[in-house]
């Protein structure tokens, strides 16, 4: 498996079932470093996660750093890999390989946290 | 590992150094940081931490073509320029000529969640980003540790500092990490377990009301340094190290020889002043004229065309000025020329520590050949005596490692001996001069000793020390046989001694006649007795011809007798007549 070129979208943005709630489009941000194990990994969990909850009304956004290196700076990014959830707001990061799906809900506000 | 063509001096010794541009600092590493090596800076908030490690930055950039990168993990990029732009430091200058780059890093852990593994890759790539984007030699993590704070997973964290500083030797950069400083630990997060090669403690400590910034190097691996703490400043240059004392007198000793301004003074000097970058000691009690010293070495050394830098710890410019003007001394045209510099501070402005270092800051900036420091006496209110004797003494070994001339002018209380100083500083001298009051029939008068003066035969004399409407005068005291004269007394005994001379000559005159007239009366006398004399010899020569004579008739007589007797021949008659000395005695 390999990491798409920078964007995934599941969804045309106007289309679908849930026309009213397309205001509420969730843009995800998933930064790797290479395609080491953990990158790959984290997008499959991150890919699953969506699909799973959020099916329809998101877009992740991959960037690897080690081709962008200066895109690291715009997010914040120190730890590898990160995913941040520029939309809705309020903006939040989790970090890891997203393999603790209980984790990465509560990180995307999706679940409460307990 | 290191790059080597910026070779310090001390790349014999093996490990190459990387200057850090911050005065006293180079000299107590003997060169700088360890080159491509971290090197850990901790102490407590607000030390100067993030200052050194901007400096360093800074100066490399500018001083020694080394671009550096600050990951800053505590200001943003504007905060930092704007907090060392009052330093002199230009940041927003140095990025755009890409001499500097400033990443701030800010990880808000409540918006951060962990979910699984990960690493701090995000770190290291964007560190050698900034470091390949500008040809970084230099890097500053300040402060590294704040990702404790922010971040979940110490073991994590841990493994990848340590794989982050390994990274950055490999990078072959200088660094500087700085950390806070724990509570009985040098870092509050054991950094120095990772970062070994070199490691600076910086302090700021409260002692009687008078804060000190204090440096320690606590190790530095393959090189020897100073192990000292060492005072250093903040000022608006930045960071500046005491290089204090020199652990070895070597300083030059010149034979060159300046006046002392005071023409008298310098012939009482061995006829040629004072030796260039000797100390000199003017001690006195209050109002002997300490100051006026000062302002005539001052004088002419301006007059030679030399820098003058002026300590003041007790008068403002304006008041000296004014008060060497009163005595015909004008400083105002050297102050114009830039030849003069003034620097009047109270010395209760701030610690001892705090004026030494701005001393040497200005004496490294304004570079002068001549200082005085007026006085010296009053920094006994800031501190211990011990210690201003210290902080002389460092002052002493800077000024003379440049072959700085100084004059410190020291009160002596009024009760004290002569030959004591407040701070017990003689013995740092070369030349003293000690000034004093001599009280006379109801006048205070000046006198001027030469206490010493090492390395030149000076006069053992008092000299009177007159402060005239054209400056100072130096002129013998009597040393009539009531002990020594100054002031009107003086005068008096010099109009008492030309009388008292006049007489002398009127009796010796005198005298003169009265032998002539006794060598006159004496020939006299010899004439009379000669003539006596002859008087008499002729009477004795008359009495013994009349003698003879009568001798003579006698014998004639008595042979007359014996003929007429017919008596026999008698042995009597061989005698011979005429014998003069014998008489006429038969």
């Amino acid at each position: 498996m390999n990491l798409p070129k920078r964007r995934v979208s599941t969804s045309a943005p106007h289309s679908g079932r849930r026309s009213a709630s397309s205001a509420e489009r969730w843009e995800l941000r998933l930064y790797v470093a290479g395609q080491t194990p953990r990158s790959l990994a984290a997008f499959a969990n991150l890919k699953q996660i969506c699909e799973n909850h959020l099916a329809g009304k998101y877009r992740i956004e991959v960037i690897d750093l080690v081709k962008n290196p200066q895109l690291a700076r715009g997010d914040q990014i120190v730890a590898i890999p990160t995913l941040v959830r520029r939309l809705p707001p309020p903006l939040s990061k989790i970090i890891g390989d997203l393999s603790n799906t209980e984790r990465v809900l509560v990180g995307l506000q999706l679940r409460a946290r307990q | 590992m290191a790059k080597t063509q910026h070779t310090p001096r001390s790349a014999v010794r093996g490990l190459p150094k990387c200057p850090t541009g911050i005065q006293g600092l180079d000299e107590i590493t003997g060169g700088g940081l360890p080159r491509g090596r971290p090197t850990l800076v901790c102490g407590a908030a607000g030390c100067g931490k993030t200052l050194l490690a901007m400096q360093f930055l800074v100066r490399g950039a500018t001083d020694y073509h080394e671009p550096g990168v600050f990951m800053a993990f505590e200001e943003t990029a504007d905060e930092l320029a704007k907090n060392v732009a009052s330093l002199g430091f230009n940041l927003p200058a140095l990025i755009s000529r890409k001499q500097l780059f400033i990443d701030y890093v800010y990880v808000e852990r409540s918006e951060i969640e962990e979910t699984g593994e990960y690493d701090l890759e995000g770190l290291f790539i964007r560190l050698g980003h900034a470091i390949d984007s500008i040809g970084a030699k230099r890097v500053v993590l300040d402060t590294v540790e704040s990702l404790f704070a922010a971040l979940p997973n110490m073991l994590v964290l841990r493994a990848e500092l340590r794989r982050l500083f390994r990274w950055l030797k490999d990078k072959g950069v200088t660094v500087i990490i700085t950390a806070e400083q724990g509570n009985g630990t040098l870092t509050r997060h054991d950094l120095e377990e990772y970062v070994s090669d070199c490691v600076v403690r910086l302090d700021h400590r409260v002692t009687d009301l008078v804060s000190t910034r204090r440096l320690r190097i606590v190790k530095y691996r393959g090189s020897v340094h100073g192990t000292n703490e060492y005072p250093f400043l903040i000022d608006e240059a930045g960071l500046f190290v005491l290089p204090i004392t020199s652990l070895d007198l070597q300083h030059p000793a010149s034979t060159e020889r300046i006046s002392s301004g005071v023409a008298r003074l310098d012939s009482m000097l061995g006829g040629q002043g004072y030796f260039r970058g000797s100390t000199v000691l003017v001690s006195g009690t209050a109002g002997t004229g300490k100051s006026s010293l000062a302002a005539h070495f001052v004088d002419a050394a301006c007059r030679r065309g030399e820098r003058c830098l002026y300590f003041a710890f007790e008068e403002s410019l304006h008041q000296i000025t004014r008060n060497m003007r009163s005595i015909g001394l004008n400083l105002q045209p050297w102050l114009r020329k830039g030849r003069l510099y003034f620097y009047a501070a109270r010395p209760t402005l701030g610690g001892l520590e705090q004026h030494l270092a701005a001393m040497a800051r200005m004496i490294d900036t304004f570079r002068p050949h001549v200082v005085v420091l007026d006085p010296i006496t009053n920094f006994v209110s800031v501190g211990q005596i011990a210690d201003v004797k210290s902080m002389l003494m460092r002052l002493v070994d800077t000024l003379k490692r440049q072959q700085i001339t100084a004059l410190f002018t020291s009160l002596t209380a009024a009760d004290s001996a002569r030959e004591q100083t407040a701070v017990g500083i003689s013995s740092l001298m070369d030349t003293w001069l000690s000034l004093s009051t001599i009280e006379l029939n109801g006048e205070r008068n000046r006198g001027l000793y030469v206490i010493k003066s090492r390395g030149m035969a000076h006069s053992n004399q008092i000299r009177e020390f007159l402060i005239t409407d054209h400056g100072i005068e130096l002129v013998d005291v009597n040393l009539g046989p009531s002990g020594v004269l100054t002031g009107s007394a003086r005068l008096a005994q010099a109009s008492h001694d030309r009388s008292e001379a006049v007489a002398r000559q009127q009796e010796v005159e005198r005298r003169r006649h009265d032998l002539e007239h006794r060598h006159a009366a004496l020939d006299a006398q010899i004439a009379v007795l000669r003539a006596e004399y002859e008087r008499e010899a002729d009477e004795v020569q008359n009495s013994v011809a009349e003698l003879q004579q009568g001798e003579q008739r006698t014998q004639v007589d008595r042979a007359e007798m014996t003929r007429q007797r017919k008596a026999d021949k008698a042995p009597a008659v061989r005698r011979t007549p005429g014998v003069h000395a014998k008489g006429g005695r038969q």
